[in-house]
């Protein structure tokens, strides 16, 4: 009970913690405003002098920058994070993750087929409306690709240090080739292919927003509903199967929602790095629990309030240069990451 | 073997094996009601992939094998889930999860989508616990047991899915001697009491020979079942050991050297 109540309490105090990192995240920036700023932009109050117009720059900063990209932390954070859990728990492996298996360079070697193989081919992408989808298109493809290979593998094998190696081989493959599409591409779109690779989650266009929130919100839909097949496969597969769980099913569900929540947050915000493998290992340190119905939770609230830290600190507020987000999340996530192997404790 | 018992689990001319190798043909055999089975047999004759058959782990290559009247091969794995369960060799000692949500995830195929207990479920928890005597350890999480307590809260997790027949494989392989007699005297006592039909592997075979209504012996691709006093009086339990170091002796029903 004694538990229960604490585990309550985390949630409060996680949730309270998004809020406050989601207003801090729209305050700081290479322009820092102050909160009654923004208060009088998004209201439309007029200035002391009669001005209806003098907070236009500051609402223009908010409602095109700072929300949307406050917006797509949230939602980046939580669906790396959420995905991260998954991997863990289907492939029984504490040090799976969408980077680590090679999910997310399988979305970058789509993107980058997409961005830089076209254009030698001759078609460059049209609108804009084609090129998110196109891109996101693509992601979904390579990361579902990749997620294909590490499935049938792990079916027959079973040791987890293979696979973890396999998703590392299969990165370094995915990188080898995008270096040597860099090589022949043209500037303009090597240029617009280097600045995604960069990741960002201020990057994100309106446009692509619109195909992000829903796509992650299906994604983390899903993550919710396999919460109980989740705690059945902990016991393993074959107690899973014996206890009523359609394991093909699962894994069919699992493959999907993945996909989705790492091919699109990859597809918009570039490779962001130890998300995915470390939030789920943060929730667990906080929370004591396995069981999903705690754990499926507090990992996609945990994902989202890293995920925005991360963000206001690539910022580096008071400065005018933005770090790429994907330092930071390496900075924060090797330390776990590294914890978890020195600690050796066996999760599955 | 008597026609009047009831077979809840019976094989019909099954064979089983993987690729290549044949393990066994042609079987044909019936395990019935509050019957305490041992399953046993050299290496690599067959016990563990005879279980996971049963269990719908694995297919046979030939027949079919049928629980309660109905075919295996045509349930669905919720079906088969309220009618058989198995504990397996798989270990599980993961890091913070508790004793009672693994016996709670035995109530899977009863419970809603995200697996909420109603107060029947929670009963059923309550009591599987205290059959297999681990009330006291509800809370712990499971690295932090022992193998015999482990395995006491796989064989709970078993009864909370309240099934007819429980199939174990291997249960005693990792314990000593104490909780091998313990563990077989517990499964002994459900088999009896709840008449549910449990039938284990085990190498353990002066444990199964002291303890078992009834044998399944496996030797040479074929099939020696029935009560154990039988298989003792028709030399089944000695041909298991021809040609190896130790002998069985029918007299003590023990096994030792030559």
């Amino acid at each position: 009970m004694t538990a229960k109540r604490r585990n309550i309490l985390a949630f409060a105090v996680v949730s309270v913690l998004i809020l406050i990192l989601f207003v801090a995240d729209i305050l700081f920036g290479s322009v820092s405003l102050s909160a009654a700023d923004i208060w009088a932009a998004i209201t439309g109050r007029a200035d002391s002098a009669g001005d209806p117009t003098a907070y236009d720059t500051v609402r223009s900063i908010v409602t095109k920058f700072r929300l949307p990209k406050a917006a797509v932390a949230l939602v980046a954070g939580a669906a790396l994070s959420a995905s991260g859990l998954q991997m863990q728990t289907l492939f029984r492996n504490p040090l799976a993750g969408p980077f680590v298996l090679g999910i997310s360079s399988g979305a970058s070697l789509g993107v980058a087929l997409f961005l830089l193989g076209l254009p030698l081919l001759g078609t460059g992408a049209g609108g804009e409306i084609v090129r998110n989808l196109g891109m996101v298109g693509s992601a979904w493809v390579g990361s579902a690709l990749i997620f294909l290979i590490i499935m049938a593998v792990s079916v027959r094998i079973k040791d987890i240090m293979v696979i973890l190696i396999l998703g590392m081989m299969i990165g370094s493959a995915a990188t080898a080739f995008i270096e040597i599409l860099q090589y022949f591409s043209p500037e303009g779109a090597l240029k617009s292919f280097v600045v995604w690779s960069m990741a960002s989650v201020g990057g994100v266009t309106a446009g692509q927003l619109g195909i992000l929130l829903p796509v992650c919100g299906v994604g983390l839909l899903l993550s919710v509903l396999l919460i109980k097949p989740l705690n059945m496969l902990l016991l393993g597969e074959n107690y899973a199967r014996t206890m009523g769980l359609n394991v093909g099913i699962t894994r069919g569900v699992i493959f999907l929602s993945t996909t989705l929540l790492a091919g699109t947050v990859t597809a918009f915000c570039g490779p962001v790095g130890f998300i995915g493998i470390a939030v789920p290992h943060v929730a667990r340190m906080i929370f004591a629990e396995a069981d999903h119905r705690v754990l499926m939770p507090a990992t996609i609230l945990l994902g989202a309030a890293v995920m925005l830290f991360c963000d206001i600190i690539s910022q580096m507020p008071g400065h005018d240069i933005v770090l790429p987000v994907n330092t930071i999340t390496a900075m924060l996530g090797i330390p776990v990451v590294v914890l978890v192997i020195v600690r050796n404790r066996k999760i599955f | 073997m008597d026609a009047e018992r009831i077979y809840t689990v019976e094989l019909r001319n099954v064979t089983l094996g993987y690729g290549e190798r044949v393990l066994f043909s042609g079987a044909n055999l019936g395990f019935g009601w509050g019957e305490f089975t041992a399953l046993v047999g050299r290496n690599g004759t067959g016990k563990s992939t005879l279980l996971r058959t049963i269990a719908g782990l694995a297919k046979p290559l030939h027949g079919e094998i049928v629980v309660d009247g109905e075919p295996v091969g045509g349930m669905t794995a919720r079906e088969l889930a309220s009618r058989i369960s198995f504990v397996s060799t798989d270990e599980v000692r993961i890091t913070n999860l508790k004793v009672a949500d693994v016996v709670a995830l035995g109530r899977a195929p009863y419970t809603n989508w995200i697996g909420s207990l109603t107060a029947e479920d929670r009963q059923k928890v309550v009591e599987s616990l205290s059959l297999v005597g681990m009330s006291a350890f509800a809370h712990k999480a499971m690295d932090t047991l022992s193998d015999g307590e482990r395995q006491r809260v796989m064989i709970a997790r078993a009864l909370a899915q309240d099934t007819p027949i429980i199939l174990l494989d291997e249960p005693t392989a990792f314990l000593d001697l104490p909780n091998r007699y313990d563990i077989c005297l517990l499964l002994r006592e459900l088999a009896h009491k709840q008449k549910k039909t449990i039938v284990f592997s085990t190498h353990d075979l002066n444990v199964a020979l002291e303890l078992c209504d009834t044998m399944a012996v496996i030797e040479n691709g074929r099939f020696h079942y029935g009560p154990t006093v039988k298989l003792i009086e028709d030399g089944d339990i000695q041909r298991l050991f021809e040609g190896t170091a130790v002998l069985f002796d029918a007299e003590t029903k023990t096994v030792k050297m030559k």
